[in-house]
């Protein structure tokens, strides 16, 4: 089937079995590799994207699903080589030991910050309740997204 | 993961998706897809067609009635019961639509998705039963209208039979309800979980101790452990969770849903 997304500003159109995961078209179709899958059963979080505006982890939509729609991946954060605050404040607070879960940590805190820019910490460890850390450096990243909410 | 291959239908209206459903044995209605493309994945469910009803406007909303009654489309997601002032009519609703699993579900998962797939660990099925939900149901004979308690006939299977689908619940007003759960984690999958409704008397509806809810009820809420208990409950027993275990979580639960039920004002 033909779909047209528009992923971090450009549009991109394709032809798409409908059997195609959102992640695996990212991924695979439009090499934007940023967004991870980590568990496949749509329970670890690594996969989130924001759709139209809405927080999902693009291992439960299908790619079709998404067209005419603009998708914000990590890619889109950063304008160049300049770190959004959210990013900025990851490095300083080392919130991040091997990396695998953290393109879906800065989705979804990125989507707490729009609708919420000072979030307390119960806020912050609800919203970031469907992203799992394995390595489980949590208060880290915890602090990071509270220094850029205050 | 790669799915089993699948057709894909995005229909216009309501009366559309009904005949894509009805003209495919294989055909399944596709909603939040937080339950469904899972299985699809497990390879536990593989339809044929996927009549996704995601661009069906009229299956979405909240509607408040002068009577306190609420009317909520199929298709409203978790996140927009628990952010609707409308919903604050039954305000039980929003607070357990919170608590189903994390944002990015409750942002694509819908109230009708959760009652049709009728998992029995599901938060909705049970507390559907026990504020007294009335589900509407369309297909090709028409429209009806189905009690929550005649609406969940087994483990994955509904009133809503091949061809029709799930349209909106519309649920009476009340303030005076409960919602208890023993979870996997804060927020996860339920063990047991019981929701609690009093209007005099008081109904309590057990999840995750037999194939569909258990509507249990006592004159009080001191009574209502002695009423599950004399209920004869034989859940089942997995990883989580003897059977035995399940029982005796069915009793406090009940008890704590009836009392919040009995104490909210």
């Amino acid at each position: 089937m033909d779909v047209s997304v528009t992923v971090n500003g450009t549009t991109y159109e394709r032809d798409v079995e409908p059997r195609k995961l959102l992640i695996h078209f990212l991924r695979d179709d439009l090499d934007l590799t940023g967004s991870h899958v980590g568990c496949d059963t749509g329970n670890c979080g690594a996969c989130s994207v924001i759709v139209d505006g809405v927080l999902v982890k693009s291992c439960m939509l299908l790619a079709v699903q998404a067209d005419g729609a603009s998708i914000e991946t990590v890619e889109g954060l950063a304008e160049g080589d300049e770190l959004t605050p959210l990013q900025q404040a990851f490095t300083e607070h080392h919130a991040l030991q091997c990396g695998y879960c953290t393109p879906g940590m800065l989705m979804s805190a990125t989507a707490l910050l729009r609708e919420n820019p000072s979030p307390s910490e119960d806020e912050i460890r609800k919203a970031l309740q469907g992203n799992i850390c394995r390595c489980t450096g949590y208060w880290n990243i915890v602090e990071a997204v509270k220094a850029v909410g205050k | 993961m790669l799915l089993r291959e699948v057709e894909y239908a995005k229909p216009g209206s309501v009366a559309e998706a009904l005949e894509l459903l009805a003209a495919n044995d294989g055909a399944r209605a596709l909603a939040g897809g937080q339950t469904l493309v899972n299985v699809m994945k497990a390879r536990a469910a593989s339809p044929d067609q996927l009549v996704d009803l995601n661009g069906l406007d009229e299956l979405r909303g909240i509607e408040l009635a002068g009577d306190g009654t609420l009317s909520i489309g199929a298709m409203t997601t978790y996140t927009q019961i628990a952010a609707s002032a409308e919903a604050k009519a039954r305000p039980i609703l929003g607070a357990v639509c919170a608590q189903i699993a994390d944002v990015q579900v409750r942002n694509r998962g819908t109230i009708g998705g959760n009652v049709c797939s009728n998992d029995p660990t599901n938060h909705l099925p049970p507390l559907m039963v026990a504020t007294g939900a009335r589900m509407t149901i369309v297909g090709a004979g028409g429209e009806r209208e189905v009690p929550a308690e005649e609406f969940f006939l087994g483990v994955y299977m509904t009133a809503v039979g091949p061809g029709e689908l799930l349209t909106r619940i519309t649920i009476p007003a009340g303030r005076h309800d409960g919602f208890a759960a023993v979870t996997l984690g804060i927020d996860g999958t339920c063990i047991v979980n019981a929701a609690a409704s009093v209007n005099g008397a008081v109904r309590v509806a057990l999840g995750c101790v037999d194939a569909v809810p258990v509507l249990v009820t006592a004159e009080s809420p001191e009574a209502v452990a002695d009423a599950v208990r004399a209920a004869g409950l034989n859940p089942p027993s997995d990883v989580h969770a003897s059977s035995a275990y399940r029982a005796h979580l069915a009793g406090v639960l009940a008890e704590r849903a009836a009392r919040q039920a009995a104490g909210a004002s």
